[in-house]
């Protein structure tokens, strides 16, 4: 089998410009997604028999809480493989994620406070949920100032992939412990969505959101990829073409 | 140089060499202690030198005890009221006091240069990061969890509740030392790394407060506390063996 697909990935020039053309390959279908799901979310669909119009902020909270994990474990996944196979590109992209997920995870916690007012009559409620994704938003902000406090990239890269591998192994850890010690405190009456019985046309624009959601997470990585590479390549020859192009 | 270094320095042909293929062909000519008895000469290193600066091993315990009073200041000297908040308070108090006590685990061994000599030893950095951490712990979570019963019953606890709390701190405090480990490893050699540690280790030590507040709880209530211990040891046992691995991966980062 050839692999020269795969060992390239790993030279910081090829993914320079891989990336700079993949870009609009994400980033036009995300806006279509993302116009289309907001369409559908906010106008096309019923307003919910309970909330009324209050639950359309759903179309906005849901993709970003399902993007903060997942952005967390794209983190982890490209920190380790960076840590095991020594890439450098890897280590730039577990850079480049975590921004962009401290920011969906935040974008979680303030449309879940917004829609807990009308829903719950209060901004902020212990919730499971929201709770774990608060503890999220920590360790976002502990890798990100771990990697802010080594002067050196090579180590930074190393130090903070390490915490983001523990990271892994403890969300789910943080994500059960944070259920028991709710149910314990109160009865999960607080709220609860029909689960299964969501009607097709409020199904679809949230399935659009989502997959719109994926895929400008990957154009924002790109972009920022590039200039996590240009940063860290800045004392490289290529750099000088590149810019003077 | 007293007894206890000698003997550590058997255990590390390296101790004294300066450089790296020193220490490789040293580790040839001396005869290599195995990898338990390593960890047994660290941890005592570890216990002598902190017995001669015995105050600095008062300190978490005298935290624990101020922010014990805090509480009852803050909020209200009604020990009912303060009987409800104990478990929380108690938690609270062992998770800062054990935290407070972390910035020290390998700090002053990374500055005399123990830690590199330690990575060059040849020894399995694994289990001397075990027997660093189970130092920490006999330091300062046991005294921790000594104090533990008499900072409850100061708030008003019965009597009976006692062993479970003493239990339940003793426990949980491996699960603390052991995560900190790791976030103490990680932030070497980082200027004023205080605030970042707490950072990192206390979103990860959550569980641990947890289930211990909870077997608190459940003890000062007389009920039976078994499930909360079960998963307080099960944190504690996951520790033990993953955590000293991310440590000596951290550590051998920071020394590069």
């Amino acid at each position: 089998m050839n692999w020269t697909w795969f060992h390239r990935l790993a030279s910081p020039p090829y993914v320079y410009g891989l990336a700079a053309r993949l870009t609009p390959w994400f980033a036009w279908p995300a806006a279509l997604c993302i116009i289309a799901g907001l369409w559908g979310g906010l106008v096309l669909a019923p307003p919910d028999y309970q909330q009324g119009d209050g639950f359309r902020i759903l179309y906005v909270h849901a993709p970003s809480a399902w993007m903060s994990l997942m952005v967390y474990m794209s983190m982890a996944t490209a920190a380790a493989v960076g840590l095991i196979w020594r890439i450098k590109v890897a280590h730039a992209v577990a850079a480049s994620c975590a921004p962009i997920g401290a920011s969906f995870t935040f974008a979680a916690l303030v449309t879940g406070a917004l829609w807990g007012e009308p829903m719950w009559g209060t901004y902020w409620e212990w919730d499971p949920r929201l709770t774990s994704e608060l503890v999220l938003l920590f360790l976002y902000l502990g890798y990100m100032g771990l990697r802010a406090g080594i002067e050196d990239t090579q180590r930074a890269d190393r130090a903070s992939a390490v915490l983001a591998i523990v990271g892994v192994v403890n969300v789910p850890i943080i994500h059960y412990s944070v259920t028991w010690w709710n149910s314990l405190h109160q009865a999960p009456s607080v709220m609860r969505l029909a689960k299964p019985a969501m009607p097709l046309a409020m199904l679809l624009p949230l399935l659009l959101m989502l997959l719109g959601f994926t895929l400008f997470f990957v154009a924002l990585l790109l972009v920022r990829l590039r200039g996590e590479v240009l940063a860290r390549e800045r004392a490289a020859s290529w750099i000088r073409e590149v810019v003077s192009a | 140089m007293s007894r206890s270094e000698g003997t550590v320095a058997q255990a590390f042909p390296s101790i004294d060499a300066p450089a790296v293929p020193v220490a490789a062909s040293n580790a040839l000519a001396f005869p290599r202690a195995d990898a338990r008895e390593a960890a047994r000469l660290a941890l005592l290193r570890d216990l002598h030198l902190a017995f001669r600066k015995r105050g600095q091993l008062v300190q978490p315990l005298a935290f624990f005890a101020m922010v014990t009073l805090l509480f009852p200041l803050a909020i209200s000297p009604e020990l009912a009221r303060l009987r409800e908040l104990a478990p929380g308070v108690l938690w609270v108090g062992a998770l800062l006091g054990s935290l407070l006590a972390l910035e020290f685990l390998f700090r002053d061994d990374a500055y005399d240069g123990t830690l590199e000599q330690y990575a060059l030893s040849g020894q399995s950095l694994t289990a001397l990061m075990f027997a660093k951490t189970l130092a920490h712990w006999l330091l300062t979570g046991l005294p921790l969890a000594l104090m533990a019963p008499l900072v409850a019953i100061s708030l008003g606890v019965a009597t009976t509740a006692v062993p479970g709390i003493l239990l339940s701190v003793a426990i949980g405090t491996v699960a603390l030392s052991l995560i900190g480990s790791i976030g103490a490893a990680l932030t070497l050699g980082i200027k004023r790394s205080g605030a970042l540690l707490s950072l990192l280790t206390l979103p990860l030590s959550l569980p641990v407060l947890i289930f211990g507040a909870r077997a608190t709880q459940l003890a000062i209530h007389g009920a039976s506390l078994v499930a909360p211990l079960e998963l307080l040891a099960a944190l504690a046992i996951l520790g033990v063996t993953l955590a000293p691995l991310a440590a000596a991966a951290a550590v051998r980062i920071s020394l590069e």
